[in-house]
């Protein structure tokens, strides 16, 4: 018997290259000759009207692509729902969040781009942001979008069973509000796009890091406004991580061959850090009403969600999808008849957002697994014991949900019961009990969830009411592709439109084809770049909702064994035996009766090539099989807007415990169990490998990462000192259970595994940490600032009341600074008022300084470069002064716009006559935004202090005297040689 | 160190992974860049160009050191190693780098060339080093695939075959 490969931990293919530093990522790749490099020109203000784009200071022949050229050559992007919101792929008059694209500039290589992208100057008038989406969908919101009636660009509401009986006649009614952060899941990797527009061909010949949803590809097309097969998109063999975020890059596909349409020539952008954090993609913030009815004995009988989703500044494709995508299991893992959903997106003043690992998950599931413990205790049940009750049974399988979805498989209660016995539960509660006799802050929390996976192409449209539907005809499916073939020499090749971004893609298929003809997986070339215009592919393609293991690998497994019948008859002949006697094993095709009967397996398939004239006519020619596999089960929404949003469910069962640090307030997590039902792992190690991965990324988010904004728009997360992604240092020890319930749905048996834990855990962090504290929490992440302000804020009313989220403003004003100072400056009050009222002196007086002119009286605009941590640029500064008192007191109020961002504020300055000189003492406010406000919060206050003590030595020069007196600190610098 | 002049390319020399090398760069070109571009040394990788992802770490003159924070210029006359370096193309992979394979130590693999040179330094400078270092050490990293579980597990497997061994195993690969 021949040697089987799924379902062993074989080491990956994809790795001897990669460890050595010979991967081939989309930056490595070669360019063609005469390559331009893009630099983009992004807004610094939340909201603002472009009053003009300014690029004389720029030479001659300098291209410069801005939001009129794509008004010109381009169409916005299409989006799932049909609103006067539009587009395109830089802004078109007016920019909605910080980091929008508002040109781009070419030049010979990025440096030289960069320096021509600071040239150009583009003149805002900045209009009111809003950030907040509670308060974007109110009336009295700033209004994003002039062609909508507000910022709620869509509203639905949907009933199953009957809710309202079940609410009225309930014998408990409990309810939560939670309001689930950004965050993004940063792969190290950026975006890149090469792109090559082919006047000859009208065509667009494209490299990205994309990973799909290929419906983008569509997108795309028609945004660039050619047919599908005049839009060539390659993907490079290899990809730096993506977790959904790569999907984002299609913006830039179309920025870059609109700009290589107009310079002639092939053009590329590597997308750094900062635009990155701030512009890429983002998870939807979301606010959610949980409602539940629970009868006695702690059965759940309805639920009802309120969900306002929030999207940023636009609806970009596949959009509104995050609130969708979950549409089938929005009861979980619970059996619940009666389902009430009023769904509503809002646009705000941020980063568009896109497909993220859980895509959709974490912001339903936190809710629900908090409403789960806050119900226990009302009504006085243990937190799994309120799960255990209301679990779907084994029996019911496959069980079809409320709001329509399948479950294929599964034995969620006895999943719970093993999770619990083998991750040692009890344990766990008797080590609660002691550190709890000892005053110390133990915390248990768990989550049950259903993880979704291979979405129903038709999900989305569940957004249409079934009028809209019947009109637009329907969407459904999920087809995913998988080509095999031998080539003349006999070997084995096989390409799969999967995209990976990491997983380990090669390696899997490898095993999955070797098993169906026996040959060993070391001998199958897999193939990981994609071509659209060369390899099979189909409108669901991509890597995105953990599609690989369920789908892609069954198209493979089926292309596989459709080759294999044909072999069968070929090697049948010359083995004197009918075709289904012959047998694969060990690189050979043999007689099944006869082992010794056998060919190597090169032989037949050789064959095939070299004498097609003498195969059976019903092998057919050419070894080349393209499965495309489909799910009869993914049909399109019901009248009754009931779907099966996805073709298979695993389930989890997560349960940690956690310990608060008094004074750190640090949460540590002393144990952490997971224990996944993903049906048939085809490859352990790898299959692990995923759940560690998303265990990681739903750890930062319950702790760590925030993509935050300030009340003005600004964006203060712009640098992984600022963003926080878990280091080895915070993920604890995961212990990983599986239980096998193989999906019936797919070829192997396989479910997707690789998002659950962004679903779970935050939420059962987030329980263990409410446990340890006995309060409730409403959003995350558990920063110990967070906590601290958990800790120390009064009792809240009662556990099941609903609580405002934790502490907005720990990091949220973290642009706005204030100050104030004294020192003393060796020269009379008198001379000091006559510099700073002087523009010819002042000029040298202020540090940076290039030019100063006078506006009008007592104003003044400026020319001045400053550096603020790692970033320096050259602003257009404006001040006035006012309430003069000569020579006593002043109050000068300006702002600073550049490049890096602007600046707003205002200071108060008093001189007092002293026996040494004048004591200047003043106090200042400022805000700042832009990606200065992005990269340097954390040193803004230092800068700021240095700014204004160059500011007074420079003004004791000027006036004739010595520098004022000076720090010890700055004296140290000076005999280090470091200041001058 | 030299005066450089802003506007002018100055010729690089240095040792990359034990052979002479030579390019022209002009003053503000990061290290990165030029390792990459001008050498064409593609394993070395910008992840975030701020020094806290460690992507782009290499060693100078054995020490670990951001190359994303380096100007080309800085390499001059210095002994560089890079992820290439680990391995010579006809050689077999280093202990460190099979121990990743068999751990599943890396996913997509970006960040690994910098975990990579961050570990051989450990590996020659504290072979006694614990998992509590190793993850001390691993901190200078972002991983956004694993974890790190498999990370740990195989620098811990390395470490420990290392002492076994009396120190041998890891030295021979990183005396470039």
């Amino acid at each position: 018997m021949s040697e089987t490969w799924v379902g062993k931990s074989l080491e990956r293919v994809e790795d001897e290259s990669l460890l050595r530093g010979l991967g081939r990522y989309a930056d490595d790749l070669a360019v063609p000759a005469g390559t331009l490099h893009a630099a983009f020109i992004r807004s610094p203000v939340a909201h603002g009207i472009i009053r003009s784009i300014k690029t004389d200071n720029l030479p001659d022949d300098a291209v410069v692509v801005t939001g009129e050229d794509m008004l010109q050559l381009s169409r916005p992007f299409i989006s799932g729902v049909k609103v006067d919101a539009p587009q395109y792929a830089l802004a078109v008059d007016r920019v909605r969040y910080i980091g929008e694209p508002v040109a781009l500039v070419l030049a010979a290589n990025r440096y030289l781009a960069e320096d021509a992208a600071d040239l150009i100057d583009v003149e805002y008038e900045q209009i009111p942001a809003v950030v907040d989406p509670e308060a974007a969908a109110s009336g009295n919101a700033p209004k994003l979008h002039d062609g909508t009636d507000s910022n709620v660009l869509h509203e639905r509401e949907f009933s199953y069973g009957d809710p309202g009986t079940a609410f009225a006649t309930a014998a408990h009614v409990i309810e939560t509000k939670i309001a689930y952060p950004r965050n993004s899941c940063t792969p190290i990797e950026g975006l890149n796009v090469l792109a090559h527009y082919l006047p000859g061909d009208d065509a667009y010949d494209v490299t990205a890091n994309f990973q799909g949803p290929y419906t983008l590809h569509t997108v795309m097309a028609r945004s660039l406004n050619v047919p599908g097969n005049r839009l060539r998109l390659k993907t490079p063999p290899d990809s730096g991580g993506s977790y959904g975020v790569k999907q984002a890059v299609f913006t830039y596909v179309v920025a870059l061959g609109i700009a290589s349409k107009i310079a002639g020539r092939p053009v590329k952008w590597v997308e750094d850090r900062l635009e990155h954090l701030s512009a890429a993609t983002s998870s939807t913030n979301r606010v959610t009403t949980l409602k539940s009815a629970f009868g006695n004995h702690g059965k759940l009988l309805a639920l009802d969600y309120d969900q306002l989703e929030d999207c940023g500044a636009y609806l970009k494709a596949p959009e509104p999808a995050t609130l969708y995508r979950m549409h089938g299991n929005m009861t979980g893992a619970y059996a619940v008849e009666h389902l009430k959903i009023r769904n509503r997106v809002v646009v705000t003043n941020k980063t568009p957002t896109g497909l993220m690992r859980g895509f959709g998950g974490p912001q339903i599931y936190f809710p629900l697994e908090r409403l789960m413990d806050l119900a226990a205790a009302q009504l006085g049940l243990d937190p799994i014991e309120i799960r255990r009750r209301n679990l779907v049974p084994s029996s019911a399988m496959p069980y079809r949900t409320a709001s329509g979805a399948l479950y294929d498989s599964g034995d969620y209660t006895g999943s719970l019961d093993r999770a619990a016995k083998e991750g040692g539960l009890q344990a766990l509660v008797e080590k609660r009990k002691e550190a709890r006799a000892a005053g110390r802050l133990y915390g248990i929390g768990c989550a049950a969830v259903v993880e979704p996976s291979i979405s129903n192409m038709g999900y989305i449209t569940t957004l249409l009411t079934p009028q809209q539907r019947e009109r637009a005809g329907p969407k459904n499916g999920a087809l995913a592709t998988a080509t095999v073939s031998f080539d003349p020499s006999g070997a084995i090749t096989v390409n799969a439109s999967s995209v990976p971004q990491g997983q380990g893609h090669r390696t899997v298929l490898a095993q999955v084809v070797a098993d169906q003809l026996g040959v060993a997986p070391k001998s199958v070339v897999v193939t990981s770049d994609h071509d659209t215009t060369k390899d099979p592919w189909s409108i669901s393609s991509g890597n995105y909702s953990s599609r690989f293991a369920g789908a892609v690998a069954g198209a493979a497994h089926l292309a596989a064994g459709r080759i294999r019948d044909r072999l069968a008859r070929i090697a049948a002949a010359d083995l004197n035996v009918t075709p289904d006697e012959v047998e694969f094993a060990n690189g050979k095709v043999f007689a099944k009766s006869n082992p010794d009967n056998a060919l190597p397996i090169v032989r037949p398939a050789a064959k095939a090539h070299w004498s097609p004239l003498s195969t059976p006519e019903d092998a057919g020619d050419g070894l080349r099989e393209t499965e495309f596999w489909n799910m009869p089960e993914l049909t399109e929404p019901d009248s009754e807007d009931r779907i099966n949003s996805s073709g298979a469910h695993g389930f989890i069962f997560d349960f940690c415990g956690v310990e608060i640090d008094p004074e750190t307030y640090e949460v540590r997590i002393d144990k952490y169990v997971t224990m996944h039902d993903a049906g048939t792992l085809l490859n352990p190690m790898l299959a692990n490998g995923q759940i560690r991965g998303g265990f990681a990324h739903g750890l930062g988010a319950a702790l760590l990462e925030k993509l935050d904004y300030g009340p003005d728009g600004s964006f203060i997360t712009g640098t992984f000192a600022d963003y926080l992604p878990p280091t080895a240092c915070e993920i604890p020890h995961l212990t990983i259970l599986h239980d096998c319930s193989p999906s019936p749905f797919t070829p192997l048996g396989a479910k997707g595994l690789g998002e659950g834990n962004c679903m779970s855990t935050p939420v059962c962090i987030a329980n263990a940490v409410a446990d340890a504290l006995g309060k409730d929490i409403a959003t995350l992440p558990l920063t110990r600032s967070n906590i601290a302000t958990l800790m120390l804020e009064d009792e809240p009313a009662g556990r099941s009341q609903p609580q405002t989220p934790a502490s907005p403003k720990a990091t949220g004003d973290g642009h706005a600074m204030t100050g104030q100072g004294s020192t003393l400056v060796p020269a009379t009050p008198e001379d000091l008022w006559a510099i700073m009222l002087d523009e010819s002196k002042l000029a040298a007086v202020i540090p940076g300084c290039h030019s100063v002119k006078r506006t009008r009286d007592n104003a003044f605009s400026a020319e001045v470069t400053m550096g603020i941590g790692p970033v320096k640029g050259r602003f257009k500064v404006h001040m006035a002064l006012s309430d003069l008192i000569e020579p006593k007191s002043l109050t000068l109020t300006g702002g600073a716009t550049g490049p890096l961002g602007s600046s707003q504020g205002s200071g108060y300055v008093t001189l007092t006559p002293e026996a040494d000189g004048t004591r200047v003492d003043y106090t200042y406010e400022a805000r700042i935004s832009g990606k200065v406000a992005s990269v340097g919060g954390r040193m803004m206050d230092g800068a700021a202090r240095t700014l204004i003590n160059q500011f007074f030595a420079r003004l004791s020069r000027q006036a004739g005297g010595q520098p004022p007196a000076q720090s010890p600190w700055t004296r140290l610098l000076e005999w280090l040689g470091l200041k001058s | 160190m030299r005066l450089l002049d802003a506007d002018s390319r100055h010729t690089i020399r240095f040792q990359l992974n034990g052979k002479a090398v030579e390019g022209v760069a002009a003053p503000r070109m990061l290290a990165t860049d030029f390792l990459r571009e001008a050498l064409g040394a593609t394993g070395t990788h910008a992840g975030c160009e701020h020094g806290v992802c460690g992507a782009c770490t290499i060693r100078l003159d054995g020490k670990a050191v951001r190359a994303c924070l380096l100007y080309a210029v800085q390499l001059e006359g210095r002994n560089v190693q890079t992820v290439e370096g680990l391995a010579g193309h006809d050689e077999e992979l280093s202990a460190m780098q099979t121990a990743f394979r068999k751990h599943h130590a890396l996913q997509c693999g970006f960040c690994t060339p910098g975990i990579l040179m961050s570990l051989s330094q450990l590996l020659e400078e504290e072979p006694g080093a614990d998992e509590a270092r190793i993850r001390d050490c691993l901190s200078g990293h972002i991983c956004r695939c694993t974890g790190y579980h498999g990370i740990v597990a195989a620098a811990l497997e390395v470490f420990e075959a290392h002492r076994r061994s009396g120190g041998e195993s890891g030295r021979e690969r990183t005396d470039v």
